[in-house]
């Protein structure tokens, strides 16, 4: 890995964090004053990364070579002996991909957002947050070191933790921050356990040196660092074991959904691994734990995904489904990175415009989550429907949408790894397109088709700001205003076209041959295994069709099979880290405690009471009377005699 | 009249000075029985210098004498002094060191 020291428009990348910086400082610090401008500042700020993002990537597309890996040295942090931290920002094929998926999809997300959040009295403070977590995001995937993405990385915590609990005045909204914010506290141990272990070994934090010095480092090394930065990256994305935040998190208000919690922050465990490639591919290990992650994840997301009654759950758990998908190819190696990257990408689009739509059917339907009292929403809200739908058809990977190329080939890139692995893999990215095409089309079906069940049975709202009526009201569906529909519309068309413009004739592959090495030889858009995926796919949505479709949805979720229970629950993902973690820690403490108490301290206080006791009992022979002490001169002399006459006599 | 009557009385004299050191409460009468336990030591040398044929309980007397005196004329300033801060001779109230 080259870099070449910025010159002409690269020198001004600082701009990128500049502006939304800017824009968080304003409306954080400007307070109420800012109320009015504020959220028209905030997206200008986005937009004006966004356009800074386009000019560099053109600017990156007129390079060759070396010169397509831009490095800004912004300034030295720590420049200390043998200790060297510095802040710069690198601008290379990989880092262009995600400055543009995060100020594009982040821009239009926020234009979503105001005509979303138009009647909160704290849209100001969301548009802060907002722009500190594009400032954060951005800081991440463009820094040149790992030292600067941490930082990045942290933000997009802090961001995420602050925007889950946006409406703090909920309890579950402040529970679920809160959960989010540890769950992802236990993964970034991982990744700054990496990061110090990276400068032990290799003394550098820069990607060139770490990653040059990891071709050739030792096995147990480079595993130790892949394990770590798997960890890392499982916390930031939600993947097994640390899963369990993502679908509380949907407590946060929808656009924070769609950008965070679907189209970017969580996809930064996948950015993590790919930017890290060289660590992986030297360690067949770490490759093999990536995979597993991955295939479990993505299995378990969407079994999830099947059994939610509330849409945005249902989608969290698509999510985490999806990067499942990624983090599997990301593990496969260089034959998988690019297929990571696109179906990345992909998803950005389709999955943010299904969470817009989730988002305009809950501004439309009184803040009503569940699907059960929705249905025959495609007369009220066309627009919303014709985005979702375009959406739903991109993420269940029918052809020529975009989920169809970036999922297949994934499914191609796994089959092809070979060995009985390989076939396991696959199998599980084929399965987990049939149960992808399921719970989709549930979610269609549940939302769009059949009679209206909102109309019979009211809504109790509730996922938005405002508490839930406490009698279910007859709500008016209705299209969302033109700032909701315009993102909408322009992220369906990214679903219908970003997956053929990546994949065919290799323009990602090609674009990202620098930093994720070479090229995987082509096997074409069509593969066996991607069509025996389209196959089930189809007979996915034909079996959520007759279960959902073809019968009346009861307006109370029935008690269903074991397995049914089990995804309501997260596969009991809260249970287990409660009953193996959070009690044998309350066990551990309560020891230590009553360790502390009755060991240490009743050690201590028993030394002291005994010292005490004695010294009272041995204070009354010091009774303050003289005769008592003569009398006790008297005996001793007495004996003293008696003694002397026994020894003489 | 043996001398050893003379020991015995000593003896008497000694444990009837004891016995008043032990029980009472009054500061003078504690004084006489210490002097009454002195002389009766002198007693006792005097005998068992007749006793012997020497002269060297005598002289021992003689010192015990000279010590008791220099004991009375501070131990009764003291005793004065004592009175007159406490308005009490009871040795049971001179207790300021207590506590």
């Amino acid at each position: 890995m080259t870099t070449l020291a910025a010159t002409g428009v690269f020198r001004l990348s600082w701009l990128l964090l500049a502006f939304p910086v800017f824009g968080a400082a304003v409306l954080l610090l400007g307070g109420r004053r800012t109320d009015k401008w504020g959220h028209l500042l905030g997206v200008l700020m986005s937009l004006a990364s966004f356009v800074y993002g386009v000019i560099a990537f053109f600017a990156l597309l007129g390079q060759t070579g070396a010169g397509r890996s831009q490095d800004l040295h912004v300034y030295s942090w720590i420049p200390v002996n043998g200790f060297q931290a510095n802040i710069g920002l690198l601008i290379d094929p990989l880092s262009i991909c995600f400055v543009l998926l995060i100020t594009g999809v982040g821009s239009l997300i926020l234009i979503y957002s105001v005509g979303y959040m138009a009647h909160d009295s704290d849209r100001r403070r969301f548009f802060g947050y907002l722009n500190l977590f594009i400032a954060a995001m951005l800081l991440l995937v463009i820094s040149d070191n790992y030292l600067g993405l941490y930082v990045g990385w942290e933000g997009v915590g802090l961001a995420s933790y602050l925007l889950i609990g946006f409406w703090q005045f909920k309890p579950t909204a402040a529970v679920a921050a809160k959960k989010a914010f540890i769950a992802n506290r236990v993964g970034d141990v991982g990744l700054s356990l990496a990061i110090m272990l990276m400068f032990a070994e290799f003394g550098t934090f820069n990607f060139p040196g770490v990653l040059d010095s990891a071709k050739s480092g030792g096995t147990g090394v480079t595993t130790a660092l892949g394990l770590l930065l798997l960890l890392g990256a499982c916390g930031k994305s939600a993947q097994v074991p640390l899963q369990s935040w993502l679908l509380d998190a949907m407590e946060g208000p929808t656009p924070v959904s769609a950008l965070i919690h679907a189209a970017t922050m969580v996809t930064a465990g996948v950015y993590l691994i790919v930017r890290s490639n060289p660590i992986f591919n030297a360690s067949p290990t770490a490759q093999l734990a990536v995979t597993v992650v991955g295939a479990v994840t993505l299995l378990f997301g969407a079994i999830i995904g099947c059994a939610k009654d509330d849409i945005k759950k249902a989608l969290a758990g698509s999510t985490m489904s999806q990067i499942g998908y990624m983090f599997l190819a990301a593990g496969l190696g260089p034959a998988g990175y690019v297929f990571a990257i696109a179906h990345l990408l992909a998803h950005g689009f389709f999955k943010a415009g299904l969470f817009l739509g989730a988002g305009s059917v809950m501004h439309g339907m009184d803040d009503e989550v569940n699907m059960r009292r929705y249905g025959a929403l495609r007369k009220f809200l066309p627009i919303t429907f014709a985005t979702f739908g375009l959406g739903y058809l991109a993420i269940i990977g029918i052809p020529p949408f975009s989920g169809f190329f970036t999922k297949d080939g994934i499914i191609d890139a796994a089959w092809s790894k070979g060995g009985t692995d390989g076939w396991i893999l696959a199998a599980c990215t084929i399965v987990g397109a049939a149960i992808t095409a399921f719970y989709m089309t549930r979610v269609m079906l549940m939302t769009w088709y059949g009679p209206k069940r909102w109309e019979q049975e009211g809504v109790l709202g509730g996922a938005g700001a405002h508490p839930a009526y406490t009698e279910p009201q007859i709500p008016h569906p209705h299209e969302s205003g033109l700032t909701m529909t315009i993102p909408m519309i322009l992220l369906a068309i990214g679903s219908i076209g970003a997956g053929a413009f990546l994949i065919i004739d290799e323009r990602l592959q090609n674009f990202l041959a620098p930093v994720i090495g070479v090229p995987f030889p082509d096997h074409g858009i069509w593969s066996w295994p991607g069509i025996i995926a389209l196959v089930l796919a189809v007979l996915g949505v034909g079996v959520a069709w007759a279960m959902y479709g073809r019968v009346a949805i009861p307006a109370l979720a029935p008690r269903g099979s074991v397995l049914t229970r089990a995804a309501r629950a997260d596969l009991y993902g809260d249970a287990f880290n409660e009953s193996v973690l959070m009690r044998p820690g309350q066990w551990l403490t309560r020891l230590s405690v009553f360790f502390d108490s009755r060991g240490v301290d009743g050690l201590v206080n028993s030394t002291a009471a005994t010292i005490g006791g004695s010294s009272a009992r041995l204070r009354r022979l010091q009774n303050g009377y003289v005769r008592s002490y003569a009398l006790s001169m008297l005996i001793g002399a007495v004996l003293i005699v008696a003694g002397l006459l026994v020894v003489r006599l | 009249m043996s001398p050893a009557s003379y020991v015995f009385l000593a003896v008497i004299l000694f444990v009837i000075g004891a016995v008043g050191v032990l029980v009472r409460r009054n500061a003078i009468l504690i004084f006489l029985s210490v002097e009454l336990m002195l002389n009766s030591c002198n007693l006792a040398f005097v005998s068992f210098s007749r006793l012997r044929g020497n002269l060297d309980g005598q002289v021992v007397a003689f010192f015990v004498m000279v010590v008791a005196a220099a004991e009375v004329v501070v131990g009764l300033a003291i005793l004065m002094a004592i009175y007159r801060a406490r308005r009490s001779a009871s040795v049971d109230d001179a207790n300021l060191l207590k506590n």
